[in-house]
């Protein structure tokens, strides 16, 4: 028994990660940034092998083309953003595709049916968002319930809520599409906050779209259309719950330890069933914003999306096992996809190739991942 | 002087099996009592009821002179009752400050509350001197604690029932699974806890910590306490005696 008098000190001797050497050091360091790092260096592949193969003709980091990319993560990043924070916490939600299917139906639903009664254009587009959004928010409180409440495993339960998800879908769009949607609808899922016309008489305009045809269209830039604008607010929306808030803090807290989260008296269950219904919803994002993008709601839109999301969110540095990860990782995961996908077809790769090395690269990213793991050690088994 | 904690014909079956069988027990400011008995004697169980895990088929618990009745691990936490676990209560991707301020973070309020992030420098600055005052010094207190040792851990979640003003301290086999230097490190920890007045119960099977720590001891077999002394009028010996069921101060010593 330590007696009162000698005061000692308890050392409890120095960080571990102070003790392990310089090259594991680097080795950790570049573990967690490899996924900066890889985009950069595919980036500048790109560059570089697209100039040669196309004899210096084509270039691949061009304005138009990074709108591109930008345009393209975007359903993938919204499915990708609910997924993170389902994933810290430990569960899993495999119904966000056909969920972004539904929900474009819903919007398409909402907008056709308001406008014909009568309401204005933006006033509807309105009511298609929150369709959507609510639609999703609903599936999401269904997936919650069964993980949370009846402790479904979340791979069963949002597995069996995508089969039916999938099926009201279908039926709600009376086949694969719901067409008829008001014409102006097209500007919203198009339009962008800047038009760059490259050449003589170009110029940057803000919002007003600058009147081009025929040849010149060729020339006209969309800078930061407005999916993009409203994905990229959703995704700083994102970054601060995660990142700076209770609710994000409680995300990892349940994702590292469940038990001990139950312990410390943080509403595990509800905030369980709120991690679903936020995936829910932004899958409602990504469902309203390609109801926008195409003028119609298409019942099969999201499906094949759902594993590219997944891809992004590992790739991006979240781990399977809870607790780990990042909104901005995310983000990475997502451009890297995409940097990929379009940079093979530049480059004119059979398609095929694309899906062999977005598998190598998500299975590289959890690999590099648990390398992390085994050089720090498992405090446990101490 | 009054016990904080007092049980009285505490029972707690489990189907056909009787875990806890009729316990009295008190325990009284500032001492540290060692509660022994071998696998399965029901200590685990015991302790459980007095937090709060598990609801106790008959008995009553008095807590610092109030009937209490636990129906939440929670429950007990807020009136004082911190248990400490292995590896447990600690989220081991955390820092040591988010750890500390689990469940009860603390927030700014921004733009007269629109926006509330986690205020981290206080918490940060809190969960310093928490571990200061029991003179637990980390060189990084921003790391994930899985980066920690088991016995480091083990001082954070003994620092933060301290910070939370822990009125009664459980601990059941804190030193299980710890090298030899970190038990002694925990158990100075038990010293300094005793020091500042916090109670402890202490379940342990490493006799010889037992009798560096303790003030007192009670000895369950099957379910039953079959004594309890103070622990310097008792030795290793007889206490293994009483674990193994061979002395019992409840059934009348046959004459031998
Ligand atoms: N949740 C439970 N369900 C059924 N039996 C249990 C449960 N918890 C403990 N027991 C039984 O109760 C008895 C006492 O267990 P426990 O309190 O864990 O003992 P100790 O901590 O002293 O080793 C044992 O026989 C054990 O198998
Ligand atoms: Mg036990």
């Amino acid at each position: 028994m330590p007696d009162r008098g000698s005061n000692a000190v308890i050392e409890m001797g120095a960080d571990r990660l102070a003790d392990i050497s310089p090259l594991k050091k680097s080795v950790l360091l570049l573990s967690r940034l490899w996924a900066w790092a890889f985009l950069g260096s595919m980036i500048l592949f790109f560059i570089v092998s697209v100039k040669i193969t196309s004899d210096g003709a084509v270039n691949f980091l061009t304005v138009r083309n990074s709108q591109n990319i930008l345009v393209a993560i975007t359903p993938v990043l919204l499915l990708g953003l609910g997924q993170t924070f389902v994933i810290i916490g430990k569960g899993i939600d495999l119904s966000v595709g056909w969920v972004m299917s539904l929900t474009s139906v819903l919007a398409a639903l909402a907008i056709r049916g308001a406008f014909n009664a009568g309401v204005p254009l933006f006033p509807s587009i309105v009511l298609g968002l929150l369709a959507a959004v609510a639609g999703g928010a609903l599936v999401g409180f269904f997936n919650g319930t069964l993980v949370a409440k009846l402790k479904v495993p979340a791979f069963i339960a949002t597995l069996g809520s995508s089969f039916i998800v999938r099926g009201v879908a279908l039926l709600m769009a009376e086949n694969t599409t719901v067409s008829g949607l008001p014409r102006g609808i097209r500007d919203y899922g198009n339009n962008a906050l800047f038009y760059l016309i490259r050449g003589e008489g170009g110029g940057l305009f803000f919002l007003e779209r600058p009147e081009v045809t025929g040849a010149m269209l060729r020339n006209l830039d969309r800078i930061l259309p407005y999916p993009v604008l409203l994905t990229a607010f959703v995704v700083a929306i994102a970054i601060y719950v995660l990142r700076r808030t209770k609710f994000g803090r409680h995300t990892y807290a349940i994702g590292g330890n469940v038990e001990a989260a139950l312990r410390t008296g943080i509403p595990v269950d509800r905030h369980i069933i709120m991690l679903y219904v936020m995936s829910g919803s932004t899958a409602g994002i990504a469902g309203f914003l390609s109801t926008l993008r195409f003028s119609a709601g298409s019942a099969v839109i999201g499906d094949p999306l759902l594993l590219s999301s997944i891809a992004a969110v590992i790739i991006g540095g979240v781990s399977l096992f809870g607790g780990a990860g990042t909104v901005v990782g995310t983000v990475i995961g997502a451009l890297i996809v995409a940097v990929l996908t379009t940079g093979l077809v530049m480059l004119n790769v059979q398609p095929f190739w694309q899906f062999i090395v977005v598998g190598t690269v998500v299975i590289l990213a959890v690999i590099i991942d648990q390398s992390r793991d085994l050089i720090v050690g498992r405090a446990q088994s101490e | 002087m009054d016990p904080i904690l007092s049980i009285r014909g505490m029972v707690k079956r489990f189907g056909g099996l009787t875990a806890v069988s009729s316990v009295d027990l008190d325990i009284y400011p500032g001492e540290v009592v060692a509660l022994l008995g071998d696998n399965g004697a029901g200590k685990s169980t015991l302790i459980k009821c007095v937090s709060g895990v598990y609801h106790a088929d008959a008995g009553t618990i008095e807590f610092q002179g109030q009937r209490v009745n636990f129906s939440r691990p929670i429950d007990a936490r807020r009136q004082g009752i911190e248990t400490i676990y292995q590896d447990l209560s600690l989220a081991n991707n955390l820092d040591v400050g988010a750890n500390i301020f689990l469940g009860r973070e603390v927030q700014k309020r921004v733009l007269g509350g629109l926006f509330k992030p986690l205020n981290e420098q206080y918490m940060l600055d809190q969960a310093k001197a928490a571990l200061d005052a029991l003179e637990i010094h980390f060189p990084d207190l921003t790391q994930p604690i899985e980066s920690l040792s088991g016995g480091q851990r083990q001082a954070v979640a003994i620092a933060r029932a301290v910070y939370w003003d822990a009125k009664l301290m459980i601990m059941d086999e804190p030193t299980n699974n710890l090298g030899v230097p970190e038990q002694r490190k925990v158990l100075e920890l038990i010293g300094k806890l005793r020091q500042e007045g916090v109670p402890v119960i202490l379940i342990s099977h490493t006799l010889p910590d037992v009798f560096a720590v303790s003030d007192r001891l009670i000895v369950m077999h099957r379910g039953r306490k079959v004594t309890e002394k103070k622990t310097a009028d008792t030795d290793t010996q007889e206490v293994v005696q009483y674990m193994v069921g061979a002395l019992d101060d409840t059934r009348e010593q046959l004459p031998n």
